[in-house]
C-alpha cells in the first residue's frame, strides 16, 4: 500500500517534469524551418588541433588561454580546428594518436606531462608539425616547437609594483604545485621586490617565497580556493598587503581573503596572473592592482599562422617583454592608486630587461 | 577449522565447485527481498521472507543467510552487492539511453533543429536519432572495432586500446571486489596503486639490471608497496578497531600528498629538470607488449586475467577466501565459529593492496613508463565503480572493467568523431553507477517491483526472474 502510493507519487513527478520539458520544446521550437540545402561557410583545408592535459579546456589556465588561441585561428585564419581533452595522463597517447590520423597540421600540445608524448609521435610522423606549451626538450625535435615564456620577467615589474605600492612594507606570493612554470613567476616577483629594496634603500619583505632555497608556500593543487584563501589570511595577519597567488583558479581564495580585509576597511590589494585579472576575474576589480600575462592565445595563434604559411620552424617562441608574450597587464580602476613616478619607473625597468641592460634569471627561465 | 569444514558441506557450500553457479543462484534468489523500496528499515526482516509464502524457500546456503540477519557492518554490504544479472544489464540499457538523450541536447544540430521543431519537426528527431547514433557508433569504433582501420590490425587496434585500459581497472577492482567480499568498504585503491606506483617506478629507474630481472623487481616492489599500503589499512583496524573507511581514505591522500613530496626531490625527477616528472623507465623495466609496438596492450593484461582467476580461486576453492567469505558474512559468527578474524582482516586488505598494486605496475611499467602525480589517475576510485558494477565477483570484476576499459577507449573516438564532450562520456558511466547502486529505480523503470501488489505479484517476479537469468 504504502508502496504503490510511492510509485504513484514517483510516477507524477515524473510526468511533470517531462510535461514541463515539453512545454519548453514548444515555445523554443516556434521558430521557421531553414531552407534545404544552406551551404556552411568554406574552410581552408590546414588543420591545426590541439590536446589538453588533464586539466581540460575550461582550467582558466594555461590548456583554456591555448584552446581560445586556436579558435581565435579558427576565426581569424579559416582553419580547421580539432580538438580533444585528456582525462587521465593515459589519454595522452591515444588523444595524440587520434590527431595525427585525423590529418591534423599542426596538434598544439599543453604542458610538460605531455612531452614524453609529444616527443614519441613526432619521431614517428615527421611530417606532422606539434607545439608545446610550457615546455622545451634537451634536445630539439626537428618537427616540435616549444612555446616558453620568460615570465620572470613580467613578474620582476609586478614585484616592483607591489614593493612600490604596499604601506606596511610587507607582499607576499603563493603557488599553486611546485613546478618551474609557477617557480618562475615567484622568482622573479622576488627579485623585483630586491630590486626595489636596493633602489629605494628600503626593507620590502617578501612571505611565500625565498628564491635562494627555491622554496615557500604552495596550497598544493590548482583547485582548492579555500586552502588559497587560507594561506593569504596568514598572510594578511603577518602584515603583508599586497598578494600574488600563482594558483590558477586557487587565486580567487586569496581574492575572497582581500576582499574580506578590504571590507573589514584594510587597503590591501591582489596581482593575477597569467591573464589580465581585471577581465577574467572581474569579481575581484576593485582591489586588482595589475596582472602578470602569459600572452598563450597570441602564441598558439601566431605559431599557426606561420605553420600555415610554410615558415614552420622548431625554434622554441620564447614570451618575454620585448615580443610581449609576457605582460604587465594595466593597472583599469588602481590607476590613480599607482604614483606616475613609479610608472616612470616601471617603464624604465622595463625598457632595461629589454635592452638587456637588467638581467632577470630564474632557475625556471627557458634557456634558449 | 575449516580444513576440516570443507569436506563437510557438500551440495551448496561456498567451497562447493560449482560455487560459481551457487553465486548466481544466490542472487536469484536474492532478488526477492533486495530491490524492494522499503527495504531500508525492513531489510533483514524481508530477508529471510518468501514473499508470503508464495515463493520457494532460497536455496542460499546457510553461511550467505547469516549474512542477511541483522548486524550492522554487513547489512548494507549485501544490500548492494547482491543485485542481479539483469539489473546490471537494464541498468546499462537505462543509462545509455538518458546518456543518448543527454548526447543529443548538447547536440548543436539539434539544437539549431530544436528552433523550427514545429515547422519540421522531422528534422529535430532525425537530429536527435542521428546525434545518439552517431556517438555510439564512434563509441564502439573506438573501443571494439573499426571498419575503417587499416587491414584487420587497423581494425582491431580500439579493442587492443581497451584491453589496455582495462587493464589496471580489473585488477585494482579485483581488489576492492576482494575486500567486499570479507565485509571491508576498501576505498583505498587510489592510495595503494600510488604506493605501488611510487616503489615500482623507483625501481624501474633508479636501477639498472638486466633485462627479465628488472622487470620481476618492479613487479614484486610494485606488489609490496601495495600489499604494505593496504596490509597497514588491515592491520590498523584489526589492532586499534579504526574503521576502515576512514583509514583508507586519509590512506589515499598520504600517498598523494607522499607522491608529490617525491616528485619535487631531485631524486625522482630527471637530470638537469625540476618538473615534477620522474625519469622514464628503463627498458628492461617495462613490461613486454603482447602484440607488438603496434598496440600499447602489454604483459599486464596476462597478469591481470591471471589475478582473476587467483581471486575467484581463492575465494570459491580456499579456505584463506572461505575465511574471508564467512568474515563477511558475519564476523562475529566467524570468530565463535574459531576463524581468526583479525588474521583475516589484515590478510584480504594486504592482499586487496597487492592487486591494486599490479594496477601502479601497469601504470608505470605498462603504458606511461614514467611516475607523475597523475598516475593513478582515478582509477582507484573507478575500481571501486568497477567492483559494484561486477557484483563482487572475480569474473564479473573482470568484465566489468573491460566495460569501463570500453568507454574510456571509445570516449576519445567519441570527442573527435562527434565533438561529444569526454564528460558526457562520463555521465553515461556514472548514471550506471547510479542505477547499479539503486536496483529499485531500474526495477521501477522497467515495472519489475516484485512488491507493489501482494498477491499476484509472486508470480510475476519469478517470471522476471527468469528472464532476468536468460538475459
Amino acid at each position: 500500500m504504502k508502496n504503490s502510493l510511492r510509485a504513484n507519487v514517483k510516477r507524477g513527478s515524473l510526468a511533470g517534469v517531462a510535461s514541463v520539458g515539453a512545454a519548453a520544446l514548444l515555445l523554443t521550437g516556434c521558430g521557421p524551418a531553414p531552407q534545404a540545402g544552406t551551404p556552411t561557410a568554406t574552410a581552408s583545408d590546414y588543420s591545426g588541433c590541439i590536446v589538453s592535459d588533464s586539466g581540460g579546456f575550461d582550467d582558466q589556465s594555461f590548456n583554456q588561454s591555448s584552446y581560445e588561441g586556436l579558435k581565435k585561428a579558427e576565426k581569424d585564419l579559416g582553419i580547421k580546428v580539432n580538438q580533444v581533452e585528456s582525462k587521465s595522463n593515459n589519454d595522452f597517447e591515444p588523444n595524440l594518436r587520434a590527431m595525427v590520423s585525423a590529418g591534423c597540421d599542426l596538434t598544439v600540445t599543453v604542458g610538460f606531462l605531455l612531452g614524453d608524448a609529444t616527443k614519441k609521435h613526432a619521431e614517428a610522423n615527421p611530417d606532422s608539425h606539434f607545439a608545446i606549451i610550457d615546455f622545451g626538450f634537451a634536445k630539439p625535435i626537428a618537427n616540435v616547437k616549444p612555446i616558453i615564456y620568460d615570465t620572470a620577467q613580467a613578474a620582476f615589474m609586478a614585484g616592483y609594483l607591489a614593493a612600490a605600492s604596499t604601506k606596511t612594507g610587507t607582499v607576499a606570493t603563493f603557488g599553486g604545485i611546485k613546478i618551474p612554470t609557477v617557480t618562475i613567476f615567484m622568482d622573479g616577483y622576488a627579485d623585483g621586490v630586491k630590486y626595489y629594496n636596493e633602489k629605494k634603500g628600503k626593507d620590502v619583505k617578501l612571505l611565500g617565497w625565498d628564491k635562494a632555497k627555491q622554496d615557500g608556500s604552495f596550497t598544493g593543487d590548482f583547485e582548492k580556493q579555500d586552502k588559497g584563501k587560507q594561506l593569504t589570511q596568514n598572510f594578511l595577519d603577518q602584515g603583508a598587503d599586497v598578494v600574488m597567488p600563482v594558483a590558477g583558479p586557487v587565486g580567487k581564495g586569496a581574492g575572497a581573503a582581500l576582499k574580506d580585509a578590504k571590507a573589514a576597511g584594510k587597503d590591501v590589494k591582489l596581482i593575477w596572473v597569467d591573464s589580465d585579472g581585471f577581465l577574467t576575474a572581474p569579481d575581484y576589480k576593485d582591489i586588482m592592482l595589475s596582472s602578470v600575462m602569459k600572452q598563450m592565445g597570441t602564441a598558439v595563434e601566431t605559431v599557426v599562422k606561420e605553420d600555415k604559411e610554410g615558415k614552420f620552424t622548431n625554434e622554441p617562441y620564447i614570451g618575454t617583454l620585448a615580443n610581449e608574450g609576457v605582460q604587465l597587464a594595466p593597472f583599469h580602476d588602481l590607476d590613480s592608486a599607482v604614483p606616475a613616478e613609479v610608472k616612470t619607473e616601471l617603464d624604465q625597468i622595463k625598457k632595461d630587461i629589454v635592452d638587456g641592460k637588467l638581467k632577470v634569471e630564474s632557475a625556471a627561465s627557458p634557456k634558449a | 577449522m575449516t580444513d576440516q569444514n570443507e569436506p563437510q558441506h557438500p551440495g551448496g557450500q561456498p567451497t562447493d565447485p560449482d560455487a560459481d553457479k551457487n553465486d548466481a543462484d544466490k542472487h536469484h534468489a536474492g532478488k526477492h527481498h533486495l530491490p524492494t523500496p522499503a527495504e531500508e528499515e525492513t531489510a533483514a526482516v524481508v530477508s529471510l521472507d518468501t514473499a508470503g509464502g508464495a515463493m520457494e524457500p532460497s536455496a542460499v546456503p546457510a553461511t550467505a543467510q547469516s549474512g542477511k540477519i541483522p548486524g550492522p557492518p554487513e547489512t548494507l554490504v549485501r544490500r548492494i552487492f547482491t543485485g542481479s544479472g539483469m539489473v546490471s544489464v537494464l541498468a546499462v540499457l537505462l543509462a545509455l539511453i538518458l546518456g543518448g538523450l543527454l548526447i543529443a541536447l548538447t547536440d548543436k544540430q539539434v539544437g539549431t533543429t530544436a528552433t523550427y521543431l514545429l515547422a519540421r519537426p522531422t528534422d529535430f528527431l532525425s537530429a536527435v536519432w542521428s546525434a545518439a547514433t552517431r556517438s555510439y557508433v564512434a563509441l564502439f569504433q573506438g573501443s571494439v572495432f573499426n571498419p575503417r582501420g587499416a587491414g584487420i590490425a587497423g581494425q582491431i587496434a580500439p579493442l587492443m586500446e581497451t584491453l589496455t585500459i582495462a587493464t589496471p581497472l580489473i585488477t585494482a577492482g579485483l581488489g576492492v571486489a576482494l575486500a567486499f567480499r570479507a565485509g571491508l568498504f576498501n576505498i583505498g585503491a587510489q592510495g595503494q596503486i600510488i604506493m605501488a606506483g611510487i616503489l615500482a617506478a623507483w625501481a624501474g629507474f633508479a636501477l639498472h639490471l638486466p633485462l627479465g630481472l628488472h622487470l620481476l623487481l618492479v613487479l614484486v616492489a610494485g606488489i609490496i608497496g601495495g600489499a604494505f599500503w593496504g596490509g597497514l589499512v588491515g592491520y590498523l583496524k584489526a589492532r586499534t578497531g579504526a574503521h576502515e573507511v576512514i583509514l583508507t581514505i586519509m590512506f589515499n591522500y598520504i600517498a598523494l600528498y607522499l607522491l608529490r613530496y617525491l616528485l619535487n626531490t631531485p631524486a625522482f625527477q630527471r637530470p638537469g629538470e625540476t618538473n615534477p616528472i620522474s625519469p622514464v623507465l628503463d627498458a628492461s623495466a617495462a613490461y613486454p607488449q603482447i602484440f607488438g609496438s603496434q598496440y600499447r596492450l602489454h604483459l599486464g593484461f596476462l597478469l591481470a586475467i591471471a589475478a582473476t582467476v587467483f581471486v575467484w580461486w581463492l575465494l570459491n576453492r580456499s579456505t584463506v577466501g572461505f575465511e574471508f567469505r564467512a568474515v563477511g558474512a558475519n564476523p562475529k559468527a566467524a570468530q565463535t565459529a574459531g576463524i581468526n578474524v583479525s588474521r583475516s582482516t589484515i590478510l584480504v586488505m594486504a592482499m586487496a593492496g597487492a592487486l591494486a598494486g599490479l594496477s601502479g605496475v601497469a601504470q608505470v611499467a605498462g603504458t606511461e613508463k614514467v611516475l607523475t602525480d597523475g598516475v593513478a589517475a582515478t582509477y582507484g576510485f573507478d575500481a571501486i565503480t568497477v567492483a559494484l558494477l561486477g557484483r563482487s565477483t572475480p569474473w564479473g570484476t573482470f568484465a566489468a572493467g573491460l566495460l569501463f576499459g570500453a568507454f574510456r577507449a571509445g570516449a576519445v573516438q567519441m570527442q573527435i568523431q562527434t565533438g561529444t564532450p569526454i564528460d558526457i562520456v562520463l555521465v553515461v558511466q556514472s548514471l550506471i553507477v547510479l542505477f547499479i547502486a539503486a536496483p529499485p529505480l531500474v526495477r521501477a523503470v522497467f515495472g519489475l517491483n516484485p512488491r507493489r501488489k501482494k498477491r499476484p505479484t509472486a508470480g510475476k517476479t519469478k517470471t522476471a526472474a527468469t528472464t532476468g537469468g536468460a538475459a
